[in-house]
């Protein structure tokens, strides 16, 4: 059979097979589990975004919990019911238009992303001139500046007391939904011809000026791309756990991000995935750390943010061990499987 | 002899000059390449070969002077728009796209003179998938006319120094350049394989209708294969002409071995 086609059935079989075990998970599992699964599409969308942006185009960047924010706050403000705003504003009233914009769940994600990507576009124009570690610690400069925006305009974001009570669209459909689509969207753009040219940029920047890439722009978009799903996935987020506040926002949460993408391997998308799904399992089973224990006649106290501690440490062994992550920079493939197993798969 | 003057210029420099800082690294340079010839620049190391390089394309803004091509005035344009107007390059030190495919590589090269755009990609606008099939077989084909098909799946830096060498070659021409500059091609390569280099530049701009300047340090090549020859020294021209003239030439040979008095001491 054409290993295009061939591939093409299995994808398909893949995402019916996805469907499946989400269809029997919604009736299965209990809240908390289905909980986890929701998150790990979230954190996959986010994972896939700076992937792009520090995997495949090379640029260090610590800004997602700022473009997070954006999304998060647009959408919220968009599905949250003027009657729910005119509550919950008591420092300072809404103001208009804010107070009645109304729009569906799939707009207001939507609107999420673009006014991130927007936010995104303006702040690479300046920062993007820079390389290397001074762009990370640009991005995390700007992150910061939009985190304590949020918190001074009052009228717009209700400043430090937070939204509450959005409405909790984002179920299990709507997060795999959106995360195929990134996935789709990513997928075909990093194995085109403009995928290549990323690459190129990250690879040797003046090598890639001389064969005629406008690394500039291309960095940009790059960049742009980026910040639209990582405004997607903090709209999800929002929707997801219903209550946003600035502080939420903080480079704790790029860290995560980051270290989802470094676990799985930078420049993997599947790798990408992986590690999502193996670090926000571990998140959550290893709560039991913090959980008071005891040792025959020992007792010890519960210390919370243990498992951050086991975290950082997971994440020096990466790094001493396994510095390319899971994946290195291989992409898990049918056409990979195949030839492992023999069967004439083509490499394409 | 010089049937090289009746042939119209492919590029020119005009009085080109660079100055870093109290430094100047080319001065007065002028050099005139004739259309559809091979030509040379040598000269003893730190003699601003490689600058010259890098002003005519784009990576550095001459303090003075312009370099036309064909007649345009290029200078100080920026690097992707230098290749864009057809002048391609490659390095002194191999500068491959590493974690890519010998493929890959030459794939890059073929974007400049891509039309489609990136938002086409995931929209599989039919366009931009006959584009891209377009772009994968022509990058095939350039692979296999100079010898790199086997290759083609495997990540560049893998590659033996020759066939890297020979992939910067595939990436460069995949720009669709009329002009080539070749920044020590024959460096690292052992007698045979500088020979087998000379006639392959030489076919190359038979089929590619090419314009050719390369720096060389390998005399065998440079005499071998250029037709006309400019000599730097410590940023200025101080001798040009024919293969026989410079290897004769009183100037040159003090530049490369050092005056006859302090030899003898």
């Amino acid at each position: 059979m054409n290993p295009k086609i061939r591939n093409s059935i299995l994808n398909i079989l893949l995402v019916a097979l996805l469907g499946g075990f989400l269809w029997w998970g919604e009736r299965n599992l209990d809240g908390y589990q289905i909980q986890v699964l929701n998150l790990i599409a979230v954190n996959a969308i986010l994972a896939l975004s700076l992937n792009l942006i520090y995997g495949f185009t090379g640029m260090f960047s610590l800004g997602h919990a700022g473009f997070m924010a954006i999304g998060a706050y647009v959408s919220a403000l968009l599905i949250l019911s003027p009657a729910q705003k005119e509550m919950m504003w008591i420092l300072e009233p809404v103001i208009w238009p804010f107070s009645v914009m109304q729009a569906p769940f799939l707009v207001s994600v939507i609107a999420g992303g673009l006014v991130a990507a927007l936010i995104g576009l303006l702040i690479a124009l300046p920062v993007l001139r820079l390389g290397g570690d001074y762009l990370g610690i640009a991005t995390m400069g700007f992150a910061e500046i939009i985190r304590v925006v949020i918190t001074n305009i009052t009228p717009i974001t209700n400043g430090s007391l937070g939204l509450k009570g959005i409405p909790d669209y984002a179920g299990l459909w709507w997060n795999y939904g959106w995360f195929l689509f990134t996935l789709y969207f990513i997928v075909r753009i990093v194995n085109s011809n403009f995928g290549n040219v990323f690459k190129a940029i990250r690879d040797d920047e003046i090598a890639a000026k001389n064969m005629g890439i406008n690394t500039f722009r291309y960095r940009v978009i790059s960049f742009s791309i980026g910040a639209f799903f990582a405004g997607v996935g903090g709209a999800l987020m929002g929707s997801l756990i219903t209550t946003i506040d600035p502080k939420m926002f903080s480079f704790l949460l790029t860290y995560n991000v980051l270290m989802i993408v470094v676990t799985g391997g930078l420049g993997s998308l599947t790798g990408s995935i992986l590690g999502s799904v193996v670090i926000t399992i571990l998140l959550e089973w290893l709560r039991f750390v913090e959980n008071p224990l005891t040792i025959g006649s020992f007792e010890i106290p519960g210390i919370p943010g243990m498992r951050m501690v086991v975290f950082s440490l997971l994440l020096i062994f990466i790094i001493l061990f396994r510095r390319e992550g899971i994946m290195g920079m291989k992409e898990w493939t049918w056409d990979g499987l195949f030839a492992r197993f023999g069967k004439g798969g083509k490499t394409e | 002899m010089t049937t090289h003057a009746e042939r119209p210029c492919a590029l020119e420099t005009q009085h080109l000059t660079i100055r870093f800082g109290g430094l100047t690294a080319v001065s007065d340079l002028n050099l005139a390449v004739p259309h559809g010839s091979i030509v040379g620049l040598i000269g003893p190391n730190g003699a601003g070969k490689t600058t010259a390089f890098n002003i005519i394309t784009g990576f550095y803004r001459p303090t003075e002077g312009k370099v036309l091509f064909y007649g345009e005035d290029i200078t100080g344009r920026l690097p992707h728009l230098v290749c864009k107007t057809g002048i391609s390059r490659t390095f002194q030190n191999i500068r491959l796209f590493s974690n890519e495919t010998v493929l890959q590589n030459v794939m890059i090269g073929c974007h400049v003179r891509q039309k489609s755009e990136w938002w086409m990609a995931p929209l599989m606008l039919p366009l931009f998938n006959r584009e891209e099939k377009a772009i994968r077989e022509r990058s095939y084909h350039l692979l296999e006319s100079i010898g790199l098909l086997p290759y083609a799946n495997e990540i560049s830096n893998s590659l033996p120094y020759g066939a890297q060498r020979r992939l910067e070659i595939a990436r460069a021409l995949a720009t669709e350049p009329r002009f080539l500059l070749l920044d020590e091609p024959a460096a690292g390569m052992n007698p045979q394989e500088s020979l087998e280099l000379m006639g392959f530049i030489r076919a190359l701009r038979k089929e590619y209708d090419l314009t050719i300047l390369l720096i060389e340090h390998d005399m065998k090549v440079v005499m071998g294969v250029c037709e006309y020859i400019w000599v730097l020294d410590y940023g200025v021209l101080i001798a040009e002409g024919g293969p026989q003239a410079i290897q004769s030439n009183p100037k040159v040979i003090e530049a490369y071995l050092g005056e006859e008095v302090t030899a003898d001491a």
